[in-house]
């Protein structure tokens, strides 16, 4: 069934051009042991590219992606390099998904671990419901990002639409540019030493050369953590 | 869930290719929207005096025939181009009185479009199917609207498929769903506005034409849509010389736009783009919410 992979010295090139993407999917849902780097021509934005990886391989995606590229993903680097649809790296448990371009609605929505890297602007909805990865955006983010994330970091180098933080748990969200609008219960707190170091380790991590100094915290400021009667639904 | 397509040729030379690049990017909104699709297409505009008026029956056996003859002694002028179930008329008659002839004389034909640029396809099938039902790749032109639809809130039949018009040369095509179409209606019908289809993008359409007949900019009655629409909507309008392309405030459905020096594309997806020349170096963003966009043919 993979009749048509070349693999040479462990580097392996799919072309969805002519391959369909359930081939590449199932290749790379096979034992990789021997395995190091799989190319993934012609992509032209078809769904769901790269999904569900366990293994440690690096999956270079040439050209632009459409829903759901690398969600999923465990141990495995996975490159866009293009830009990616909704949903990119959604629900990561570990590795690395990096997006040289930008990345539309929902990216890294849910991921529980491992470090996402949006070169470009991130969509709407960045990092909603969290729970314990690390996202980097290099230019902003849409409005409602990181919405109800419960744990996790999140890193943005450009600005913040609307409602950053709605409803945040115990992610850490650090803006360098403009934040529109904070969600319900998140706030704007000192930025500590260990933020500076978390900070600029992410900045090193993804690649991107901005002072640490110059990004602001946002946490939560718990005050949804309890139900209170006596609130009047004003929130 | 639908997808919606959209192309501009600034590249003069490539305007008798406008249906050929289109094609395969209607194609490519398939899993989008399966069950019906068409297409606007505005060209070069006849002589004032003069409209363009597409007509359709569900009927495949229909004898356009008698209709064209019928016509012609009753209007003294008319010029026609049929295509399966689909006839253009082009004539210096009053649209509205063909209007009422078609309804009195052929109930079973519809007018799906009247003005000076745009021809207008909508049928049930495959995007495929009706691209070859009507011969899409032939067509030519400066810019287009398309739509493939999945049908959510009303029934999968021609008249329900997208675009849809109100007035002259203007279109619309919808991906999402309002949830409070029958009070636009309800509101547009106290002034006279009469609807054809049960569909909520027919509010939409008409809402925003009515607006627009009442002077104000197409900046300004978007404004008014997004307090007084409540839904989901990725619009793609159409006028004579221009696309014009807006998001929902939540941006709740996706759109993308590539641009090159030749042409402007939009699409649900950019796998509906790949195929354009010159994509690798276009450029290529995400239309952000609540920001209405157009682009002029030159």
């Amino acid at each position: 069934m993979v009749s048509a992979v070349k693999a040479t010295q462990g580097a392996v090139v799919f072309d969805l051009a002519v391959q369909p993407l359930r081939e590449l999917n199932q290749f790379l849902h096979g034992d990789l042991t021997s395995i190091k780097t799989v190319a993934v021509e012609n992509p032209d934005g078809a769904h769901s590219i790269a999904v569900g990886l366990n293994a440690p391989v690096q999956v270079d995606i040439k050209g632009h992606a459409g829903y759901y590229a690398a969600g999923m993903n465990q141990e495995a680097t996975v490159v866009v390099h293009g830009n990616a649809g909704p949903g990119c790296a959604e629900n990561m448990m570990s590795g690395r998904v990096e997006v040289k371009g930008f990345a539309s609605g929902g990216a890294g929505a849910s991921a529980h671990g491992g470090l996402l890297v949006i070169h470009g602007d991130a969509g709407l909805r960045c990092g909603i419901s969290l729970k314990g990865g690390t996202i980097v955006v290099g230019g902003d983010v849409g409005s409602f990002s990181a919405f109800m994330a419960q744990a996790g970091t999140m890193v943005v180098c450009g600005d913040a639409g609307d409602g950053l933080g709605d409803s945040l748990y115990e992610a850490v969200i650090y803006v360098r540019g403009e934040v529109k609008s904070l969600g319900a219960d998140a706030r704007l707190e000192p930025m500590s030493a260990a933020d500076l170091a978390t900070v600029k380790q992410l900045l090193a991590d993804a690649g991107l050369a901005h002072a640490a100094s110059e990004f602001k915290r946002i946490a939560s400021a718990k005050t949804l953590y309890h139900w209170n009667a006596d609130s009047n639904q004003t929130y | 869930m639908c997808g919606i397509v959209g192309l501009l040729l600034k590249n003069k030379a490539m305007r008798p290719r406008l249906g050929e690049l289109m094609v395969p990017m209607l194609i490519g909104m398939t899993e989008r929207g399966p069950d019906s699709s068409g297409m606007a297409v505005f060209g070069e505009p006849v002589i004032d005096s003069r409209r363009k008026i597409s007509l359709y029956c569900g009927d495949a056996g229909f004898n356009w025939r008698h209709v064209e003859g019928a016509l012609l002694e009753f209007f003294g002028d008319a010029q026609f181009e049929v295509k399966a179930n689909h006839c253009i008329v082009t004539s210096k008659a009053k649209p509205d009185d063909i209007r009422r002839w078609v309804a009195r004389h052929h109930p079973t034909v519809h007018v799906l479009s009247v003005g000076r640029s745009i021809d207008l396809y909508k049928d049930v099938g495959l995007p495929s199917e009706v691209a070859a039902r009507y011969a899409f790749q032939n067509f030519s032109g400066t810019h287009l609207v398309g739509h493939t639809r999945m049908a959510t809130e009303s029934a999968v039949t021609p008249a329900n498929a997208h675009p849809y018009t109100a007035g002259e040369d203007w279109c619309l095509v919808h991906n999402g769903s309002l949830a409070n179409p029958n009070s636009i209606r309800r509101m547009l019908e106290k002034k006279g506005i009469q609807f054809e289809s049960d569909c909520d993008t027919e509010g939409a359409c008409r809402y925003l034409h009515w607006r627009l007949d009442q002077g104000e900019s197409l900046e300004t009655a978007l404004e008014h849509a997004f307090e007084d629409f409540d839904g989901f909507f990725t619009f793609l309008m159409g006028t004579e010389d221009k696309l014009a392309l807006v998001r929902d405030p939540f941006a709740c459905k996706p759109a993308v736009v590539a641009e090159t020096d030749d042409y402007v594309a939009i699409a649900s997806e950019f796998h509906s783009l790949a195929h354009l020349p010159g994509v690798k170096h276009a450029n290529i963003f995400e239309p952000k919410p609540s920001e209405v966009y157009s682009w002029s043919v030159q």
